[in-house]
């Protein structure tokens, strides 16, 4: 019986990361399956004036649809959203995107707590949080939301990033369910739907 | 989030506000007034949703605060200098044959974007015979817009934008700088006119060749957007001028089929 919910319940990737983290999002891109049944959404630190060419990069390295996520949008699997710069991205219940601009949380606009904190809200058991390198404290909060929503909380390993502040932060300061080095992170999502 | 206020709490709190003081917060979206209003629960320290209730259901200074901290007031000059250069070079032309130009700032927070109007249409010789409109809900933000003051440290930003929106002129000049804040000058604010007024609940209050209302949309439900779109579709003249946020767009919405896109910037022409 349980399973069977389990095998119901909506699922979705989110995965943040900041500095040093887009070439393990490009790693991690070149190895999903292309039928991949589930929403991925990715928060990544980034300036301002970059925004155009970082969906075509991700989307130069898979087969999936990458695009861009839009205020509204109802959030659909087999697609591979970005947040889009200088705005929050944050997951309605009723699985659509919102956009906010208000302050930079964490120095970071977009900021992964955001996105994490409210698609936990959404997604509750079915959601899978990874936060990857970076320098800045931003998605520790998000992952315990994760955590405390009943979702799957994992982070790089930060002897593999070039960054490793970001991921360190978030095992130091609370439970992490899995902690895995670059190769193991398609998989686990590839797992997953 | 520790999400001390939940969503069956926001919903109490949501119809106090409407019954008791008539602002109608129930089809913003949800995750992001969670946010907000959690986050004002926090800032201010209450020890229980029953005091923050309360509070904001019997004290009317404390609803300001309310009002103006789960609204998003986050804004700058010359904010996407690119959208200003389309406005510079594309839309002033035309608004240059009218006798008389009306422009409606619709949520137009603490000012920002009514200063760089106002600047645009100095530098095109416009400004005498412009009439521009500033409304928020917030009658807080509008006080402080009226004044023309910023902040010192913003300038530098600012300067960055217009140069980046086409600015030819030197931006210190727009302004007096006292201390940390710099004032602007007072014949850019003399064309202006301020007044609260909710998009949610109020109606159309007169007619505009270019209507500005940028990021506050995102900050709404559908419906709700739909609804401001009906209104400022008949607060536009014909082949008037509606200007959103970069990520805002008229595209889904009921009256798309009666407006053009502007080049690439989001600003659409009421053709019909």
């Amino acid at each position: 019986m349980e399973k069977d919910i389990l095998k119901d319940m909506e699922k979705m990737v989110v995965i943040g990361g900041s500095a040093g983290s887009l070439k393990v999002i490009l790693h991690i891109l070149s190895k999903l399956k292309t039928w991949l049944e589930i929403p991925v959404v990715i928060v990544l630190h980034r300036k301002n004036d970059f925004q155009s060419n970082l969906a075509e990069l991700l989307a130069s390295k898979t087969g999936m649809k990458v695009k861009e996520a839009e205020d509204k949008e109802p959030i659909k699997t087999g697609i591979i959203y970005l947040a889009p710069a200088d705005y929050h991205l944050l997951v309605e219940k009723d699985h659509t995107f919102s956009l906010d601009d208000s302050e930079k949380i964490n120095y970071s606009r977009p900021s992964i707590d955001v996105t994490f904190q409210t698609a936990a809200d959404a997604y509750g058991a079915g959601l899978t949080g990874l936060l990857l390198s970076g320098a800045n404290a931003d998605g520790v909060e998000g992952l315990k939301e994760i955590k405390a929503c009943k979702g799957t909380v994992a982070v790089q390993d930060p002897e593999t990033a070039q960054v490793p502040y970001m991921p360190q932060q978030a095992i130091d300061r609370m439970q992490v369910d899995q902690i895995l080095k670059i190769e193991q992170m398609a998989p686990l999502i590839n797992g997953l739907g | 989030m520790d999400s001390t206020v939940g969503e069956d709490e926001i919903k109490l709190l949501l119809t106090d506000l409407l019954e008791i003081y008539g602002y109608d917060f129930t089809d913003y979206a949800k995750a992001s007034l969670k946010r907000r209003i959690n986050r004002l629960y926090t800032l201010d320290r209450f020890p229980s949703f029953a005091e923050f209730r309360y509070r904001v259901r019997t004290d009317s200074a404390y609803l300001q605060r309310f009002i103006e901290q789960i609204t998003v007031n986050v804004t700058e000059m010359f904010r996407d200098p690119g959208f200003y250069k389309a406005l510079r070079e594309q839309i002033v032309p035309v608004l240059a044959t009218y006798p008389f130009i009306r422009i409606w700032h619709a949520g137009c927070s603490t000012g920002e974007e009514i200063f760089s109007m106002a600047i645009l249409l100095k530098e095109a010789n416009l400004l005498h015979k412009s009439l521009l409109y500033a409304t928020d809900i917030n009658p807080q933000v509008l006080q402080k817009a009226a004044t023309g003051i910023f902040p010192l440290t913003h300038m530098k930003q600012y300067s960055e934008n217009y140069i980046g929106s086409g600015g030819k002129e030197d931006f210190s000049k727009y302004y007096t700088a006292n201390y940390n804040m710099v004032k602007f000058n007072e014949d850019l604010s003399k064309r202006m006119v301020f007044s609260t007024h909710n998009l949610v609940s109020e109606s159309s209050f007169n007619q505009f060749q270019l209507i500005m209302c940028r990021n506050v949309l995102i900050y709404f439900e559908r419906d709700l957007q739909s609804r401001v779109f009906a209104l400022f579709d008949e607060s536009l003249e014909k082949l008037g001028f509606l200007a959103l946020g970069s990520k805002e767009t008229l595209k889904l919405s009921d009256i798309a089929s009666r407006y053009k896109q502007e080049g690439k910037e989001k600003i659409w022409r009421k053709i019909s």
